[in-house]
């Protein structure tokens, strides 16, 4: 690991623009920006380019599409040299989605985890109920506690019948 | 925070403390792929390959960073598929099939609780990158915990079968349980130095919490007799030998594929 930057402090780089475009592949309506997974871009006076991303889960499997889309995109944009390091620390959280991010979430029909306000205790205590994001009824209930991937769990509306993912809190 | 005192054999013990928490989540993993395509519904698939998925995950941080520390240019697929059983670290709890679906919620049950407040303890490491394994790791196991948990009380607080057959499950397990907090494996200059987590330490909230579950879901805390330790040292049973030549098999056939 190299030396730890101030996060987000290469933000005002066009290398960061072009990084900040590259959607998750599992949930391809955001953005890596908008999941807060995007933690730097750096770019020195050589031109070469060190991105670093961090992971939702430990074991992300998406991970090596991310650091293959970014290598990619920045190459396309003229930046030959580019490297990718998966960082651990500080560790991610969903309370690092962007405002942008749950609003995509949720219009592509992922619920979106309950903000750290709405949270009363830990990661696991989520006791207030999901709204679903195809009607918008409270009245809704968890089927799975893990869903299609690490980061979601599966609900199921009681009112239009639909089933959905939940972004869990993490 | 001091910086610790680097000596050849501090490094040696360094490597071996690190490599035991990798391979406890590596051989976890393992089993718990075990259960793709054959848990009793589509949802618990999903969910045991979900846990052994975040179990790889931490697996795999830990390994890179005893080959970083080890400093002889292993890398984590060189350590997962290059060494021997006697190489291996993890303690004997994990290397056991689990080929009942009660003895794999007992095994998650036992196995989160002790990661759940090892991590939490971890994440004060002088160990950096411990530090922020442990701190990445914890969030996961709570999600580990709670699972084992729901079912061990769905289990244990439900029909006469059911109760009898987590009953046993945790009568199978309990055996197990010690090697967890057995030290003798361990350099005390690495606790002292603030790297490693005293394992002793961990023995009373980990049981503490544990009891705690087995009495909510009606069943009893075994009293049994602790299996000899070892597997800190490399001493296994017959059985992380034919689940490493599973593991390992492809590699070793195909060297350096790629596909």
């Amino acid at each position: 690991m190299t030396g730890t930057h101030d996060v987000g402090a290469g933000r005002d780089t066009r290398a960061w623009r072009v990084a900040s475009r590259v959607l998750d592949p599992e949930l391809p309506v955001v953005t890596i920006e908008d999941l807060g997974i995007l933690r730097d871009v750096t770019e020195d006076d050589q031109g070469r380019v060190h991105v670093q991303v961090t992971p939702t889960y430990s074991g992300c499997p998406a991970m090596e599409t991310i650091r293959t889309d970014l290598i990619d995109r920045l190459s396309e944009e003229g930046y030959l040299h580019v490297t990718v390091e998966f960082v651990l620390s500080p560790a991610w959280s969903t309370d690092q989605i962007t405002a942008q991010g749950r609003a995509r979430l949720e219009e592509y029909g992922v619920a979106p985890p309950p903000t750290e306000a709405e949270r009363r205790q830990g990661p696991v205590g989520l006791t207030l109920s999901v709204r679903c994001p195809q009607c918008g009824s409270p009245d809704t209930r968890e089927s799975s506690r893990f869903g299609s991937t690490a980061c979601k769990s599966l609900w199921v509306c009681r009112h239009c019948r639909e089933p959905f993912d939940h972004f869990k809190a993490l | 925070m001091t910086t610790p005192r680097i000596t050849p054999r501090t490094t040696s013990a360094h490597v071996d403390y690190v490599l035991g928490l990798a391979d406890d989540a590596l051989v976890s993993a393992q089993r718990m792929g075990w259960w793709i395509s054959r848990a009793p519904q589509l949802e618990e698939d999903l969910a045991l390959a979900n846990i052994g998925l975040d179990l790889l995950g931490q697996a795999r941080s830990l390994l890179s960073h005893a080959g970083r520390l080890e400093g002889e240019g292993r890398d984590e697929d060189d350590l997962a598929y290059w060494r021997d059983e006697r190489d291996f670290r993890n303690v004997k709890l994990v290397e056991r099939p689990q080929d009942d679906f009660g003895v794999a919620m007992a095994r998650l049950l036992v196995l989160s609780t002790w990661q759940s407040e090892l991590y939490a303890a971890l994440q004060r490491s002088s160990d950096p990158v411990l530090a922020a394994v442990a701190a990445k790791a914890s969030k996961e196991v709570a999600y580990h915990h709670d699972h084992a948990r729901q079912w061990v009380l769905r289990l244990g607080d439900g029909t006469d079968e059911s109760h009898a057959r987590m009953q046993a499950a945790l009568d199978a397990e309990w055996p197990w349980v010690a090697e967890l907090f057995d030290q003798s494996h361990l350099d005390p200059a690495l606790v002292a130095e603030g790297v490693a987590v005293a394992p002793e330490s961990l023995r009373e909230p980990v049981l503490r919490r544990l009891g705690d579950v087995v009495r909510e879901a009606t069943l009893e805390v075994p009293e049994v007799a602790p299996r000899v330790p070892g597997g800190r040292a490399g001493l296994h049973t017959e059985h992380l030998g034919r689940l490493l030549a599973e593991m390992q098999h492809l590699t070793r056939s195909h060297p350096g594929a790629t596909w």
